[in-house]
């Protein structure tokens, strides 16, 4: 019985009324922990009761510390009828359990009622006494640590990464019992809540055993999904990197450590490095009567090889195949894969390209909630296929890798894609990923990660080599598309910008596997031209280089639809971009001719206003090296793109008509010239903006969501492409309009998701389309001028600065900050002072918790890793009109999960979420029925951050730390 | 192929929030309406932004208020609510604009009781003021909701609202007076007293609160600030004796005349006029006790005092030069007892007709 769990129930405040009569509310509360359940004494007749209760303990096996929440339910005492509820909290108990993370959790949570939303608040004080385990075989995993974030923690250094971890845990969906037909809305929320939250602590604690088994301490880019599988059962995914990290800490180790962990064996530094796991989990939902098995149908759809069989047979061979894989620490190592995107310098050695599989899927129930192995066996052969693929780049590992599912009905796609990566080995074998203790020549060198990796005469694919425009020794590729972020010490010309190509494509409705064939022969399209408008994309900005690809493609009842985004730049090691020559499809009419002149003059013209946008001049040799641009170039640059992850599609390109692309290059051509003029915005999905390093604390991190009805009549491909690039462009034009006070500011970290709902009541002939969703961070970045003319010249500075000794940087960086504190409408600085002169009357005002995306918070430093933050929320409402309809009722709900997210953060002592993301968030509604529901999940890292100028105490991180403090400069 | 926008909502960490926009909510703009005065004001070229992109934006904050709207309701929730990450500077402004009011709608229910039947007629002020009803309800509620609140509460009344509602001491002395107003049913609505603005009155019952009413003199009751204090207008009746004693009315006159002659172009009317004036001006003070009299105070003065005063074309320098004499030749009467009484009199009564006295 290792672990004593104690809780305080201290007050409440702004409680609902309960009682009509006397408008004011008798509440009690239930601190319910596993099996065990105390009550404090009813606190009559007040909205803001206090109860000051005694410590409630809980001695539990620190097993169900993981596992399980600590539940508190707030309920109004009522004499002669059943006590009615207020509203629950949960709180995650995982951040008590590390030493190094959070030591009590403590403040005021929303009572949150899955009907009702919040109501009122409660105070809160919880701790956790650990006692030493004596068993060998245990089954817990305290002490290893959790991270979201998908680079090296900054305040932790890794001594060695041990690769990747997954596992997968299985239970029915609640909402799909039988005794949900006779439960309550509320009952039935609240039990998928809580079962989630517990699934989700036992993914978190196996994981955390793997990791223990592999030497390992800690978890990065931990990723955790829930598949709602419908009626077939719910899943729950997630992946990171596992490794031991070598010491750590926070504020002062560092630089001690920098000198002397080296020659520290693994054991002592413990801290260092981390493996990733991967978590699936599978949910089989009751509701199916029909037990049979169904037919797999696996398409491999990038290779282009299939495989079908039925998951008896392959479940078997898979599970030993996947013991051997978790097992052997050596074969993993030999073949790691990150769910990092971000990395020491050195660390990358060369970069081959995307690879990327998907497979479409029947969905059965789970049978066996302990056996797992079908979901399992899937994703096996889905990371099988990425291996081999990076084996063909002539790479041995994968990074920035990444899974995701979409389904509809009983068809499912699971995507995985990732980097194909040649790493330093050094990082593999030794306790030691320190800046200044690896490798020099590799680290420094800002072209080196652009080189092939792979044999020159002996290519997966056909590509233009030319020699490196900078070093000029060895030979790169004529353009590189990635999932990871810019390597800091890559060097680029101009500045970067958010690139995406959006697609939709009909399909007919259909059943089972004719539905799932359909789909399947279907992909390889989808993926091709996705590819083409990227590279096009690309090309009309003139640049060379895309990175955080991510290719989302989301299955519906009548149409699929493909989602790439990633970031575009210029590599100043890659040649440059060849023009866009446009060709018409029959050179007999004149008028036709007349037309494809001007569509290439628009392009050309566009091509150079976007050099001038960009800033993207390279030097002059660059010309000569090239020669002129050659229109036959272009085609291969076509085979090479499709050719980034797969041969197969090669022969798609004569296929592919003529027509289809000049319709969307025109699409692009105006596409491109409406999107960018809004000045002193910027936009990209990678962490930080390429090209521009003077960022500001000004931080706006928000959550838009919207929701298309299409009217189905004449679906084509052609409209639906049409629209959802509207539609797209629409939502940032909306975005910039929003946040247009921030100017000059970038939307870093821009995530779009899109879905087709199924569409349970078809009205109307109406079918209800997309449902975009965008999770992004703002950051007010301020050129120190503040205005445009300038901006040059000061880009050019800073770019000095940057390739220069990180000491110059400050001096630069930091009026820029203070500038902006003055400008940004939200000025942290002033919002402070203010608060604390002014009188509040009640109490202690609500500490800011600030919320991003992104690893860190510009213009700050992180001091200390509280924990990860994992939350599932459920909201449902019967009066949906009364809340304003579907908008009023989902604002109202992301606000709430946001509250509930930031008392989670302020309760651990933190003031800021870091690599905070939207996992999921499901919508139904059912406008007849006056009802809706959605599921929201969101996850982050908990953390405490100062500002740069309060921590000048601690010198040495700025001269040591030069990855940390050039991060914070937005380099990283 | 068309397409509606079914959902569309963006929610920021930091509730984002534009003033502009929250004026046309305040003020009780329709969305369409907001979207169209925003497009007229330039916005769109500013930011290249489409009428759609408008529109969501608008609809975004107007969420956003409404959702605030029950918070704004006790300002003091707002600081530590947790469903909004709002800055405090943020707050105050919301707090403060939520409570600002028009002066043309206050002006029609001033000193109206705050009463149902007094909202059911808003449209018909709404009407007449050009104010939306959407306005007028917000801007009626928040004075009913003070109302209620300081009711019941101990202590100066300027301090109690500033206090309870998070405002500006500037409009927690508007909020004064019109509680102030509410509570003794000033009449303001007689077409004489028209020509008044809200600040005239505002001025007033600020005097009237100070030296009037208990809170006046003692600092610790309940509703101190908002009845004028019984004894006082009791003791007013003595005053009478300044009109009833003809002796002591004619030494008043002369001892003004004095000091009035030549210094003022309208001496031959005031002087006429002497006895009337001071008539007017001691009748209103006597008849204070009466509570339907108490509610005729500002027609009173502008009936006795300031129109006769007008038709003989004083300026504010006669007006002024008059009252400070007539206050002060009180004290120079030997017979006259109740010289505190009648300073705490007119020294109200001189102030607020200097304020009155304007075209």
């Amino acid at each position: 019985m290792p672990g004593k769990l104690k809780a305080k129930i201290v007050a409440g405040r702004h409680l609902p009324v309960m009682d009509r009569a006397s408008d004011l509310t008798d509440a009690f509360v239930e601190v319910k922990f596993g099996n065990t359940t105390f009550k404090t004494d009813v606190f009559p007749k007040s909205l803001n009761p206090q109860w000051n209760s005694e410590w409630f303990k809980f001695e539990v096996d620190d097993e169900d510390l993981q596992d399980e929440p600590l539940q508190i339910t707030v309920l109004d005492h009522d004499t002669y009828s059943a006590n009615d509820a207020i509203g629950k909290v949960y709180i995650d108990i995982d951040p008590l359990l590390c030493s190094e993370a959070a030591t009590r959790i403590c403040g005021w949570f929303p009572i949150y009622d899955t009907i009702h939303g919040i109501r009122g608040e409660i105070n809160v004080l919880v701790k956790v006494d650990l006692f030493n385990d004596l068993n060998s075989f245990r089954q817990s995993s305290c002490g290893v640590k959790f991270f979201c974030t998908t680079s090296i923690p900054r305040c932790y250094r890794a001594a060695l990464v041990h690769g990747f971890v997954e596992e997968l845990v299985v239970n029915e969906d609640p909402e799909y019992q039988w005794i949900d037909r006779i439960r309550t809305p509320r009952a039935s929320n609240e039990a998928r809540q809580r079962l989630i939250s517990l699934m989700s602590g036992e993914l978190q604690r196996k994981i955390g055993l793997k990791v223990l088994e592999m030497g390992g301490n800690a978890v990065v880019g931990y990723l955790q999904c829930f598949d709602l599988e419908g009626e077939s059962g719910l899943v729950v995914r997630a992946i990171g990197t596992a490794s031991p990290n070598t010491n750590t800490h926070s504020n002062t180790a560092p630089a001690s450590n920098a000198c002397n962990s080296p020659s520290k064996d693994s054991k002592e530094a413990t801290w260092a490095m981390f493996k990733q796991p991967v978590l699936d989990i599978s949910f089989p939902l009751i509701g199916v009567l029909n037990n049979q098995f169904r037919h797999f149908l696996f398409l491999s759809v990038l290779s282009g090889m299939g495989s079908g069989g039925s998951a008896g047979k392959e479940a078997g061979p898979l599970k030993t195949l996947l013991r051997q894989h978790t097992q052997s620490a050596l074969e993993q190592r030999e073949f790691p894969f990150f769910t990092l995107t971000c990395f020491p310098p050195g660390f990358l050695v060369h970069v081959g390209g995307v690879v990327s599989a998907r497979s479409v899927k029947l969905l059965d129930r789970i049978h066996n909630p302990d056996e797992p192995e079908t979901r399992d066996a899937w994703w096996e052969e889905i990371r099988q296929e990425i291996k081999s693929h990076a084996k063909a780049l002539g790479c041995h590992a994968v990074v920035g890798y990444s899974e995701s599912t979409s389904i509809c009905e009983e068809v499912c796609i699971l995507s995985a894609s990732g980097t194909a990566a040649m790493l330093n080995p050094r990082f593999m074998r030794e306790g030691c990923l320190d800046a200044g203790g690896s490798d020099h020549r590799l680290s420094r060198q800002p072209c080196g990660f652009c080189h092939i990796p792979y044999d020159e005469f002996n290519m997966p694919f056909p590509a233009q080599l030319t020699y490196c425009y900078r070093c000029r020794r060895q030979k790169v590729p004529d353009v590189l598309f990635t999932t990871i972020d810019l390597p800091a010490e890559a060097a680029v010309t101009g500045k970067g910008c958010l690139i995406q190509a959006r697609l939709c494509r009909t399909k007919k409705k259909a059943q089972g596997e004719v539905n799932a064939t359909a789909i399947s022969n279907l992909l390889p399209f989808m993926e091709y031209e996705l590819h083409t408008q990227l590279m096009n994309k690309l090309k009309l900005r003139s640049m060379n280089a895309l990175f955080g690809l991510r290719i989302q493609i989301s299955v519906g009842e009548n149409m699929l639809l493909g989602l790439a985004s990633a970031t575009g730049v210029y590599l100043s090691a890659l040649p440059a971009p060849g023009g866009i020559q446009v060709a018409g499809k029959t050179p007999s009419d004149l008028n036709y001719d007349q037309h494809i002149a001007t569509m290439q003059k628009r392009i050309n013209d566009t091509i150079t206003k976007n050099k001038e946008l960009y800033n993207i001049h390279p030097p002059e040799s660059t010309e000569e090296l090239v020669g002129s641009p050659i229109p036959d170039r272009q085609r291969s640059r076509l085979f090479r793109s499709t050719s980034e992850s797969s041969d197969e599609l090669l022969e798609l390109d004569l296929s592919h008509g003529k027509k289809d692309a000049f319709v969307l290059e025109r699409g692009s051509v105006t596409m491109s010239i409406n999107m960018f003029v809004s000045s002193g915005f910027y936009s990209c999905n990678t962490e930080v903006m390429p090209g521009i390093y003077n960022w500001t604390s000004g931080l706006q991190m928000f959550t838009s969501v919207r929701v298309y009805r299409l009217s189905n009549a004449n679906l084509t491909n052609q409209g639906l492409n049409k629209i959802f690039t509207e539609l797209c462009e629409n939502l940032l034009k909306s975005l910039y309009f929003k946040l247009r006070s921030m100017i000059p500011c970038c939307l870093c970290h821009v995530n779009f998701t899109v879905a087709v709902p199924e569409e349970e009541l078809i009205q109307m002939g109406a079918v209800r389309l997309n449902c975009v969703c965008v999770c992004g961070c703002v950051f007010v970045c301020l050129f120190v001028s503040g205005s445009g003319e300038n901006e040059d010249q000061l880009q050019f500075s800073m770019e000095l600065c940057a390739d220069s000794t990180p000491s110059n940087n400050q001096p630069t960086s930091k009026p820029s900050v203070s500038s902006a504190e003055r400008c940004s409408p939200l000025p942290e600085g002033r919002s402070r002072s203010l608060r604390s002169t002014r009188s509040m009357p009640c109490g202690a005002p609500v500490a800011v918790v600030k919320m991003t995306p992104l690893s860190f918070l510009p213009g700050t430093r992180i001091v200390k890793y509280l924990g990860i933050i994992n939350m599932f929320f459920i909201r449902e409402t019967t009066s949906l009109r009364e809340e304003g309809g579907v908008s009023g009722f989902l604002h109202c709900f992301i606000a709430e999960v946001f509250a509930m997210v930031r008392a989670h953060v302020a309760a651990l002592g933190g003031n800021a979420v870091v690599s905070y993301s939207m996992k999921e968030c499901v919508f139904m509604e059912n406008p007849n029925k006056n009802q809706a529901q959605c599921l929201i999940n969101v996850s982050g890292d908990a953390v405490i951050f100062v500002r740069e100028s309060e921590q000048e105490a601690t010198p040495p991180l700025m001269s040591s730390g030069q990855i940390s403090s050039t991060g914070a400069d937005g380099t990283t | 192929m068309r397409m509606s926008v079914e959902l569309d909502v963006f929610v920021g960490n930091t509730t984002i929030m534009d003033e502009e926009v929250y004026q046309f909510w305040l003020d009780g703009y329709t969305v369409n309406d907001a979207v169209k005065v925003r497009m007229e004001g330039g916005v769109l070229e500013e930011c290249e932004a489409s009428a759609e992109v408008l529109h969501s934006d608008t609809m975004d904050q107007y969420r956003t208020f409404q959702m605030c709207e029950r918070l704004l309701h006790s300002p003091a929730k707002l600081a530590n609510q947790l469903l909004f990450q709002i800055p405090p500077h943020r707050q105050a402004m919301l707090i403060e604009r939520y409570y600002a009011f028009d002066g043309v709608f206050v002006r029609e229910v001033l000193g109206k009781k705050l009463s149902k039947g007094t909202k059911k007629d808003l449209d018909d002020v709404s009407a007449k003021t050009g104010v939306t009803l959407k306005s007028c309800r917000r801007q009626f509620d928040n004075f009913k909701r003070v109302f209620k609140v300081v009711e019941e509460l101990k202590g100066p009344l300027v301090e109690n609202i500033r206090q309870h509602f998070l405002l500006s001491d500037q409009l927690a002395r508007n909020y004064a007076a019109i509680v102030f107003f509410a509570n003794n049913r000033f009449e303001t609505g007689k077409k004489k007293l028209h020509y008044l603005t809200f600040q005239d009155f505002a001025f007033c019952a600020g005097q009237l609160i100070s030296y009037w009413t208990v809170g006046a003199v003692d600092n610790m009751v309940e509703d101190m600030d908002v009845d004028l204090e019984k004894q006082f207008l009791q003791d007013l009746k003595e005053l009478k004796i300044l009109i009833t004693d003809k002796d002591l009315l004619d030494q008043h006159k002369s001892l003004v005349c004095t000091a009035l002659r030549g210094k003022t172009k309208v001496f031959n009317e005031m002087e006429t006029n002497f006895k009337n004036l001071s008539r007017g001006l001691v009748n209103i003070a006597v008849k204070l006790t009466n509570t339907k009299d108490v509610r005729d105070f500002f027609i009173d003065l502008v009936e006795k005092f300031i129109e006769p005063c007008r038709s003989d074309k004083w300026t504010a320098g006669d007006m002024r030069l008059f009252l400070t004499h007539y206050t002060n030749s009180a004290h120079i009467l030997d017979t006259f007892k109740h010289q505190v009484l009648w300073d705490r009199y007119m020294g109200v009564i001189k102030s607020c007709i200097l304020k009155m006295y304007h075209d």
